[in-house]
């Protein structure tokens, strides 16, 4: 799709014209026109999978373009690797970061930078230099800090320093806001408008149409590989950029009947938890949850949900409190492990697919049975009842339309969406009386979003006491009857589906939440 | 007093001996696997090069040449292990192993081939050896009491190699610690993503480490056959490579503690040895093979006492991949 | 960087790229033996009429199968847990020597039908008893299994001339060996039993043991494919944060299969001592532990492969016997340098042709697309 010109006095930063790019039977990037005016904040949104990253990835010299031309500030560019696109002013802040865990900050920002072959020169050099960006930028991080004991947000700064420092004019961030509390998030925009006045010019690639809305100056979409609209954010809406991700109108509501909470399934008492390297990850958790109910478990992640869900479903214990959960008790004393809690009638849908919901090298067949394998529906006294596993795993599909039906398939060549619908069909068929769900649509397409998400609620309503962990806030007020808020491994904040709003809730998942606030605000 | 002090010089003494080449397979394996390459080979790798330096010193008559050849012979061993790990991404520990397996082989057959000796080479008189070197002063020293015998005994007569051996600590440390390649060798072995996305190629990083690792044990090979030695011995590296890797991981991957712990096991070596048809109060004599087991048990002592996952480098042995 | 190719057809994957491995192995052997002045392809002639010439040959070559069967099983399940066993060595020695104990101690008065099985089960868990520290230190410790097996096999050896010099040996003898076994407590040879049948074949140390070997292969394959423990070690061995998640405990898995490897690998001391050497003495091991890794690796950790590949290592072993006396300027230890560059360009340099095939196949594709448009 040909770009419309939008000013052509205002030089532009970026301009791509036919960018295409395969690997093998897979259409990445098809013929790609991209330009940036100099000096602007540009979002770039899509589903995943749309071909946002490798995009960036061509700009950024991670992959060469099959064809298409790259003028960088109007000069025609050859960027084969980093090091041709350092040179071209570009720099990126990736979506998992580039640090190494055990350098220091101060490290971190010269590797590969270094002024010269001994480092005492390069330190004192690189040291001068990092504190002139921060002041210029308003940039504040500790250099002699190591990388692994500073917060998130802080590491991303070092990523952006990082940038900077090789004289980068041209910033990429891949999905910024992924681990950062909406306050950071702010913080954080604030920071790229002051580049953007001191004429740096910054690509945003997110999926989150409120930022796009928020921050940036012109927008465009990609869907499926193919760039199909470039507008002014101005003249759009997050309902319009919506249906241009996706190709269709989207019914963004459930249908969802409010909850008839009955017994309690869940009862946690004082939980706590001090991890391997003494850091305390749970502290004093107390709540319940109700058969026929969805509660939901906000936070930005890291703050102890993920290790609540390893010790409801059994993969570590406690060092404090006690669980009681369908019938079990769990205590520092008396664990539990996987193996007692699915037969207790308990699932648990896992945060990460990849590493814990499959076996990627697994046939659909054998990871449809993962954790249920040793039931006597799949096996005889010593062998393996393959027909038996086979037709489970068919019924699995059918039951939640997992494409390609083939129980043969190895499950790492399902799209994301399909593992995921797999996962929660395996899990969801044996109607457990409680329900474990770590990050339900976590790289999941629109469409399957939908499903997932009515299917999650009919759980509740067959009775079973769901949990929900998400990173995903409109996920939860959707879906949750109440919302719980994690802190620092607390639970600082609890909010009815119906006064759930992402205000409140970002508040509180950042901790700045107060009543006094409150009703400072409404003087 | 003093034949108490003499015994204690002396084991001292061969306490660093029998260390040499344990340290410089373990500042080579240090290299290696700080980058990311876990090195199997090193035992493999003190073989060849002890076998190279013999059959050249043998041949040549010259010490020096033996010991290049060794040197160069490591280097291509290095090269072939570097090319299954780095550019195909192969197993470390099968192409490791492989590549042991192979030199213990080769050395015979080629020993056999060149010399006719049943593997082994010719015996080397002192010209074509390294022999021990008295440093300046130990004969204006011996005279003073106590000081005068450490350094006579302890500090000098030595090898050149083994000299060499403690220079190569220092110099371990000071290339990973104090220069830019080091700074950048020690990152690609935690996270080579980020050490590519700054623009500076994982690849090459990592072979310039293995090729050093090769020149490391080509001299400690070079050492076991014409330094402590006098001809190559089918499988005279005696699992030495083993356990230098476990004097590594004892010592965290840092040169310096590394080599304490290549004294540890030479110490008990050499006590070993020492006890060797001595009569010990109510366990009688020690078996002379419970004494040539010593070194393998402690070493299996020293890696269940210790938690070594924790601590090696993150991307040890994980073979870099460009994801999509 | 990303290739654009067309994924390799099953059989590419699982038949041609093991031969090709192979011959570019044999390949690098011809020119070392062309480097010491030999004939290459005399010396291979000379290697397979020495193990498929002769019938006697042929016995041998399938003797030497069975220990590779034993140690390649014994590897292979190691691998199936992603865990490499170096110790087969060490394991096969000690398996050896628990044979050894019980028909020593037994041989005068059980029959054979009481001796087979007790023995049997000995060299097994004498052979698992050897995997069991190692396998702890890696499951509980975090020890690198690599280093500790290898230590275990030089302590083996050590233990073993131990035990022959001051133990087993025959009063009065220069000889480190034990005495020999009644013959109850020997294991019939394939000609006798085959005799007994009828059927004539020359002599050779092939024995009972070959079929114990050939039942042990299928139950291996019964065990890791078709049970839930063989699921729940394979899950282990892919994703142990998945194994995990499904209620498998890993550490658990890891013992349980270092044991069953170790178990293996004793077997072959049945083989040796039971079955051919009829008595307990040094070095009957003699590197067939590491043959079993070159076997596992080019039989792709599967019991079909690893016999096929078990009857190729005997054929070297046994050609290289021949070639050995035939041509006595290539030493005996040539077959353990053909090993290693097997291990190699089947481990580690595995798929080094993958992208040249790749090339050929999706060469081969398109000129079938363009001759069929043209119709």
């Amino acid at each position: 799709m040909r770009m419309q010109d939008h000013s052509p006095s205002i030089p532009l930063a970026i301009d791509l014209r036919g960018i295409s790019k395969s690997f093998g039977a897979v259409q990445a990037n098809k013929d790609i026109d991209l330009r940036v005016p100099a000096g602007t904040i540009h979002g770039i949104v899509g589903e995943n999978g749309a071909g946002k990253s490798t995009l960036m990835s061509i700009l950024y010299g991670f992959y060469e373009a099959d064809s298409g031309e790259i003028y960088i500030n109007g000069k025609l560019t050859q960027i084969r690797n980093s090091t041709d696109a350092i040179a071209a002013g570009i720099g990126m802040v990736h979506q998992h970061f580039m640090l190494v865990e055990n350098f220091t900050v101060l490290e971190n920002i010269m590797l590969g930078a270094e002024s010269g072959a001994l480092l005492s020169g390069s330190i004192a050099d690189a040291s001068t230099e990092v504190m002139r960006l921060e002041e210029a930028f308003g940039l504040q991080v500790d250099l002699q800090a190591r990388i692994d004991e500073i917060p998130v947000g802080q590491q991303q700064r070092v990523e952006t320093i990082k940038a900077l420092y090789r004289g980068a004019r041209i910033l990429i961030l891949d999905e910024p806001t992924g681990v950062l509390t909406p306050q950071e998030a702010d913080q954080l925009f604030e920071i790229l408008r002051s580049l953007r006045e001191q004429g740096v010019t910054v690509i945003i690639i997110t999926h989150k149409l409120r930022e796009i809305m928020d921050l940036t100056d012109n927008v465009s979409v990609m869907r499926q590989g193919q760039m199909v609209a470039h507008v002014k954010t101005s003249d759009t809406s997050k309902e319009a950029l919506a249906e241009l991700m996706v190709g269709r109108k989207i019914r963004m509501d459930l249908d969802k009947t409010p909850a008839i909470p009955k017994e309690t399934r869940i009862e946690i008492k004082d939980l706590g938890l001090v991890d391997a390297q003494k850091i305390r990850r749970l502290d004093a958790l107390s709540f319940e949850v109700h058969a026929g109910e969805i509660v939901g478990i906000a936070g930005v992640s890291g703050n102890g949900q993920s290790e609540l869900l390893e010790i409801l479903s059994g993969m570590r214990s406690c060092s404090e409190g006690e669980i009681r959960i369908n019938g079990l008790t769990i205590t520092p004393q008396q664990t539990s492990d996987p193996e007692e809690i699915r037969h207790a009638g308990i699932a648990h849908v896992p945060e990460d697919r990849l590493k814990r919901g499959l076996i990627p090298r697994f046939s659909a067949s054998e990871s449809s049975i993962l954790g249920y394998h040793n039931s006597p529906d799949y096996n005889g006294t010593i062998l393996t009842k393959a027909a038996a596993i086979k037709n489970h795993c068919l019924h699995l599909m059918q039951r939640f339309d997992v494409r390609p039906a083939d129980p043969d398939l190895k499950s790492a060549n399902f799209s994301g969406g399909n593992q995921q619908k797999l996962i929660l069909a395996r899990e969801m068929d044996p109607q457990p009386k409680v329900l474990l769900i770590g990050q339900p649509t976590r790289g999941v397409d629109i469409g399957a979003i939908a499903f997932i998400h009515q299917q999650i609620i009919s759980m509740r309503d067959q009775g079973s006491a769901v949990l929900l962990v998400s990173g995903e806030l409109d996920e939860l007020i959707s879906l949750a009857d109440r919302i719980l808020v994690m802190f620092d491994g607390r639970i600082v904040g609890e909010v009815q589906a119906e006064e759930a709003d992402e205000r409140t809730l970002g508040l509180m998942m950042a901790n700045a939440h107060s009543t006094e606030e409150k009703e400072a605000t409404h003087v | 007093m003093d034949f108490a002090l003499n015994d204690l010089l002396s084991m001292l003494a061969a306490t660093i001996r029998v260390s040499t080449p344990l340290i410089f397979a373990a500042m080579a394996g240090i290299f290696s696997e700080r980058s990311g390459i876990v090195d199997i080979s090193l035992e493999g790798k003190l073989l060849a090069g002890a076998f190279a330096a013999a059959s050249v010193a043998a041949v040549t008559g010259s010490p020096w040449l033996g010991l290049l050849a060794a040197i160069g012979v490591n280097m291509l061993l290095s090269l072939i292990h570097g090319f299954a790990s780095i550019t195909h991404n192969g197993d470390q520990v099968v192409s490791g192993v492989a590549i042991n397996i192979i030199v213990s082989g080769l050395t015979v057959v080629l020993g056999m081939a060149w010399f006719h000796r049943a593997g082994q080479t010719p015996t080397l008189s002192s010209d074509a050896r390294f022999m021990p070197i008295d440093l300046p002063g130990t004969e204006a020293l011996s005279s003073i009491p106590v000081l005068g015998d450490i350094y006579s005994k302890l500090i000098s007569g030595h090898n050149l190699l083994v000299y060499v051996a403690f220079l190569s600590v220092a110099v371990t440390w000071w290339v990973l610690f104090r220069t830019r390649f080091g700074l950048r060798l020690r990152a690609v072995g935690e996270n080579p993503k980020a050490v590519d996305t700054a623009g500076i190629s994982v690849a090459f990083l990592r072979y310039r480490a293995v090729l050093i690792a090769g020149i490391l044990t080509g001299i400690g090979g070079t050492y076991i056959s014409i330094a402590q030695n006098a001809s190559f011995i089918r499988d005279m590296s005696a699992g030495q490579g083993y356990i230098a890797l476990a004097a590594m991981i004892f010592g965290k991957w840092k040169p310096l503690p590394a080599m304490f712990a290549c004294f540890l096991f030479g110490f008990l070596d050499a006590l070993a040895m020492r006890l060797q048809g001595v009569s010990l109060p109510y366990i009688g004599e020690v078996p002379v093979q419970l004494i040539q087991a010593s070194p393998y048990i402690l070493t299996v002592i020293l890696l269940a006492g210790f938690v070594g996952k924790a601590i090696a480098p993150k991307a040890d042995g994980v073979p870099y991949v460009k994801e999509r | 960087m990303s290739s654009t190719k067309q994924p390799l057809p099953a059989w590419a994957d699982i038949l041609l790229i093991p031969l090709i491995n192979l011959c570019i192995a044999f390949a690098v052997s011809s020119m070392i033996i062309y480097l010491i002045g030999e004939n290459p392809l005399e010396a291979f002639k000379v290697m397979i009429e020495g193990a498929f010439g002769t019938s006697e040959g042929l016995g041998y070559t399938l003797y030497y199968a069975t220990n590779f069967i034993f140690t390649g099983l014994a590897v292979a399940i190691a691998f199936h847990a992603m865990l490499f066993n170096i110790g087969g060595e060490g394991q096969a020695y000690i398996g050896g020597l628990g044979v050894a104990i019980v028909l020593l101690a037994l041989d005068q008065t059980l029959p054979f039908w009481a001796l087979f099985p007790l023995a049997l089960i000995a060299g097994m868990l004498f052979g698992a008893a050897w995997a069991a520290i190692p396998a702890y230190l890696q499951a509980y410790r975090g020890s690198h299994i690599v280093i500790t097996t290898i230590m275990f096999n030089f302590i083996a050896a050590n233990l073993m001339v131990y035990l022959l010099v001051n133990i087993f040996i025959v009063p009065g003898s220069m000889t480190p060996e034990s005495r020999v076994f009644s013959e109850a407590a020997q294991l019939p040879f394939m000609h006798e039993i085959l005799g007994w049948l009828g059927i004539t074949i020359s002599e050779s140390p092939l024995n009972l043991s070959f079929i114990v070997a050939i039942v042990v292969s299928i139950l291996f394959w019964i065990y890791v494919w078709h049970t839930r423990w063989g699921y729940a070690l394979r899950a282990v061995g892919f994703s142990e944060s998945a194994a995990t998640y499904a209620g498998i405990d890993p550490k658990k898995i890891i013992m349980v299969t270092m044991l069953i490897s170790g178990g293996l690998a004793g077997l072959a001391g049945l083989n040796e001592v039971m079955g051919v050497q009829h008595k307990l003495m040094l070095d009957f091991v003699a590197g067939y532990g590491f043959t079993g890794i070159a076997v596992a690796l080019m039989g792709r950790n599967h019991p079909v492969g690893i016999i096929l590949s078990s009857i190729l290592f005997g054929a070297l072993f046994q050609g290289g016997a021949e070639l050995a006396f035939e041509m006595p300027s290539i030493s005996k230890e040539m077959v353990f340098v053909i090993q290693g560059l097997i291990i190699l360009f089947s481990g580690a340099l595995a798929y080094m042709s993958k992208p040249w095939l790749e090339k050929l196949f999706s060469l081969f594709a398109s000129k079938k697309h363009s001759e069929t448009e043209v119709d």
